[in-house]
């Protein structure tokens, strides 16, 4: 049997997962190699800031206890993230952009698959929306990874040094602490360590595809849903935080 | 010979349950003057595209007193959403309504089969090719399904761009979720 507290800090995870990816994409605003290019990021961006709102609105909703979406992205500090490290590293270039996206989108296809099935109905809603967008990330990011990956002497080296510098990374996204295990065996979380298989075997034949190299697990770095960060994080909630830290309550 | 075609036609279209159930509570409402009222409301990025078209519009009802407006947003990130909020509350206040509310619903899940046919036909004629999950879409201009696509992503998240080979005009095309 799962309690409130629990069920709070699961989607509290989910939330901060989604707006930090999201704040990074949005980053890419205006900034785009191409005008159809910058508004695909953008709008990637929007769907997961999207999903951020209502995981933090559900969050408020569970916790009743005055918080707001708004005072779960702009009043915690570092620490208090309990996002995945792959979400928060800094956009780096197009191409490593497009494989954090390519890594994270085959990874949330699957999640959401599952989590669509959830015993919380409210879960099982927001997960239905991001199923349906995941599709459509996906697509665009496989592509990118298929046309720069088998592209030009730099695009391919380009893509493969980002892969390469994000691998580490993706194990963390297999892990399954003590809430993911009771979550999962009361049928609202996903048993993620289920889900690393298929999810190894699909990125295997894309970068095969792509002319790739999958890398060694030679090293892992985990901690986020400790809230253990690398040093990027703080950094970008600097940026991301510091109107309403300036200003407390400020609005538009 | 074919005596029912639709029978052999896998294209054709069949009214959701949920949409069914829409349909239900605003024949049996006792709010059935708002659900008029609130057809004036349109989507801010499609105005051709009433709210009730658009499959955003759940529900009416009136709980002690106050009005209760229900609303299924249509994707995450979309931020007409809180404009369409915006704009029920300005045209119940305008009406001389202030005792009223607006509740998201997010459970079902909105998706594009609830756009009505009156509401495919709007965003054709405003230009932009209505949703399809098995037959080709065709040019909201022209009606060539020669076509190609320019980008997964568009103006808003809801669309993507393509273009016409036949006129080559480019065109939004509004993809199914």
């Amino acid at each position: 049997m799962i309690d409130k507290e629990q069920l709070k800090e699961f989607v509290l995870r989910l939330g901060d997962d989604s707006l930090v990816l999201g704040h990074r994409l949005s980053q890419w605003s205006s900034n785009g190699p191409f005008l159809e290019e910058d508004l695909a990021l953008t709008n990637v961006a929007l769907d997961y800031v999207g999903r951020a709102r209502m995981f933090y609105g559900y969050t408020a909703e569970i916790a009743a206890d005055g918080s707001t979406e708004d005072s779960y992205a702009y009043n915690r500090d570092c620490r208090d993230f309990t996002n995945l490290l792959i979400h928060e590293l800094p956009r780096g270039d197009f191409a490593f952009t497009m494989a954090r996206q390519y890594l994270v989108d085959e990874f949330s296809l699957a999640y959401m698959k599952r989590l669509k099935l959830s015993r919380d109905k409210t879960l099982a809603a927001i997960a239905e929306k991001a199923y349906k967008e995941d599709l459509y990330h996906l697509r665009r990011s496989t592509s990118w990874i298929l046309r720069l990956g088998d592209g030009t002497t730099q695009s391919h080296d380009r893509l493969q040094n980002a892969i390469d510098d994000l691998w580490g990374y993706t194990t963390e996204l297999f892990e399954m602490d003590e809430l993911d295990q009771e979550m999962s065996k009361a049928d609202v979380g996903v048993d993620v360590a289920s889900l690393q298989p298929e999810w190894i075997r699909q990125v295997t034949a894309t970068l095969s595809d792509a002319t790739l190299t999958v890398p060694a697990n030679d090293w892992v770095v985990t901690g986020g849903r400790k809230g253990i960060h690398t040093e990027a994080l703080g950094h970008m909630l600097s940026d991301m935080q510091f109107l309403q830290r300036a200003y407390p309550g400020q609005q538009w | 010979m074919v005596t029912n075609r639709s029978a052999y036609n896998p294209g054709i279209s069949l009214l959701p349950a949920e949409n069914h159930a829409r349909n239900g509570r605003r024949k049996n409402s006792d709010c059935g003057s708002l659900w008029d009222l609130l057809d004036a409301v349109k989507d801010p990025e499609i105005p051709a595209l009433s709210l009730w078209d658009l499959g955003v519009l759940q529900d009416i009802t009136q709980i002690d007193g106050a009005i209760v407006v229900t609303i299924t947003p249509t994707y995450s990130g979309c931020p007409a959403m809180q404009v369409m909020a915006e704009d029920i509350a300005a045209t119940l206040r305008q009406a001389g309504y202030d005792n009223f509310r607006i509740s998201t619903r997010l459970a079902p899940a909105w998706t594009t089969d609830w756009l009505s046919e009156l509401g495919r036909q709007q965003l054709r004629l405003y230009g932009i090719a209505p949703p399809r999950n098995e037959s080709p879409i065709h040019c909201p201009r022209c009606d060539a399904t020669e076509i190609r696509l320019i980008s997964q992503f568009s103006s808003t998240p809801c669309k993507a761009l393509y273009q016409c080979r036949d006129c080559a005009e480019p065109f939004d095309y509004f993809k199914p979720i």
